[in-house]
């Protein structure tokens, strides 16, 4: 679920970042990659301090809704989509960056306009970036452990996610369960890097 | 028809600054790189904007600085065709003409493409991907693509230079029969010497963004009398 959204805004910001000149573009793309630098209980605590039911947006949807998105399962997709958005932005910028110039002005020439030549040429031609920056954010929204944390906490059947499952297993002593996920987060993940390499040569 | 261009443009320390008129006519943009050829067809097209001056085709005005006309480019009915890597990759030669062909039906636009394909004689080869096909036949993809929506007036930016010297003979003929075909103001790139001299109708001479020179293949190369054009040519072949 983060992923679908990260493929919508990542790819929507990278063809900004990648063909637009605007007044913040250079900010913006610091913004945008700050999740991919910073600890993840440094990005939680910035969502608690907004999201939080005293926080910036957090105190206003509170107040109408008597309704906070800390601690439910909405903030574990929030915390994801946040740390994973920067891998998305960076691949698929690259990518669509790669798109030869002459071949979006021969768009042009043929009549097309920008949003027909974004659809028709730029994107599918991004294609590859496009997937694996896709397969690369879904692997990190799924090992997203600490904004997680901090955001939606640990309970289970609700916001615990997988890494958070081991946590619990290793630190209350249930080792079996802690060895199973753990071979099957490696696997999965493991399997993840392998097709994004197999679309793109670039990446990691 | 006839196409009416003043331009100049300054760009890192380099000013074009020209003005031509031309009617139903193969004009031979001739000078050495960096004279100012391509970004006039730039300007023109409207990928590139003129600091002042005008652009008029057939009675429509694309661009004029003192009136702040400026049209996007997809709104000029120009075809341009540009030296290398300009057709789609992730597009069939069909799928590639088609892009060239909107605002009509769907079985309209397919008897179009047939017949662009017919044209240039691209049969057989309507399902192939640009990576599959030669570089003659990636530019008579082209060519048609710049065509099929009738354009006002052809551009072509050195479209055969990259070309074996055969190839490029083809492609002067398949030129001479378009320009029957659609009868429109076609204006070529160049600085080969032969293509100007075999195709032009009239040549215009650039030099440092300037134009020195302009009149026809014999004024500019001052070939002697009795001396024409086939003959030189032919004679050049190998």
């Amino acid at each position: 679920m983060a992923t679908f959204f990260v493929v919508l805004v990542g790819t929507g910001m990278a063809y900004l970042l990648a063909r637009k000149n605007f007044k913040g573009k250079e900010i913006l793309d610091i913004l945008l990659t700050l999740p991919l630098v910073l600890p993840p209980t440094v990005i939680g605590y910035y969502l608690i301090i907004l999201t939080g039911r005293n926080g910036l947006l957090g105190s206003f949807v509170y107040r109408w809704t008597g309704w906070s998105i800390v601690f439910t399962w909405y903030a574990a997709v929030l915390a994801s989509f946040v740390v994973s958005l920067p891998l998305m932005i960076k691949t698929t910028r690259a990518a669509i960056e790669s798109v030869d110039k002459s071949l979006i002005n021969a768009s042009y020439t043929l009549g097309h306009s920008e949003l027909t030549t974004a659809i028709k040429v730029i994107l599918p031609l991004s294609k590859k970036g496009i997937i694996a920056g896709t397969v690369l954010a879904f692997a990190r929204a799924m090992g997203e452990f600490g904004a997680t944390l901090m955001v939606a906490g640990n309970i289970p059947g609700k916001t615990n996610t997988m890494p958070l499952a081991i946590y619990t297993s290793a630190s209350s002593g249930e080792w079996a369960n802690a060895n199973l996920l753990v071979v099957f987060f490696t696997l999965i993940s493991g399997l993840f890097i392998y097709i994004a390499n197999k679309f793109s040569t670039r990446v990691i | 028809m006839g196409l009416s261009v003043r331009i100049i443009k300054k760009v890192e320390g380099f000013t074009l600054d020209v003005e031509w008129q031309i009617g139903n006519e193969l004009v031979v943009l001739f000078g050495d790189s960096g004279s100012g050829k391509s970004l006039s067809l730039q300007c023109i097209a409207g990928l590139m904007k003129p600091d002042e001056g005008w652009i008029r085709a057939n009675g429509d005005l694309f661009f004029d600085h003192t009136l702040k006309v400026n049209v996007p480019p997809e709104k000029r009915s120009f075809g341009y065709v540009f030296q290398d890597r300009v057709l789609f990759p992730h597009m069939t030669v069909r799928g590639n003409i088609t892009y060239g062909c909107k605002g009509i039906s769907k079985p309209e636009i397919r008897q179009k493409v047939d017949e662009m394909i017919r044209l240039f004689h691209l049969r057989g080869l309507e399902d192939r991907f640009p990576s599959e096909i030669s570089g003659g036949q990636k530019q008579r993809v082209a060519l048609a693509r710049a065509l099929i929506g009738r354009p006002d007036a052809l551009l072509l930016d050195e479209p055969f230079s990259a070309l074996d010297h055969p190839i490029r003979l083809e492609m002067i003929r398949l030129l001479e029969e378009v320009r029957n075909e659609f009868n429109l103001p076609v204006v070529l790139v160049t600085h080969d010497v032969l293509e100007a001299y075999a195709m032009a109708d009239k040549i215009i001479v650039y030099s440092g963004g300037r134009i020195v020179r302009t009149g026809s293949p014999g004024e500019i190369f001052h070939l002697p009398a009795g001396l024409d054009a086939e003959a030189l040519w032919s004679g050049l072949l190998p």
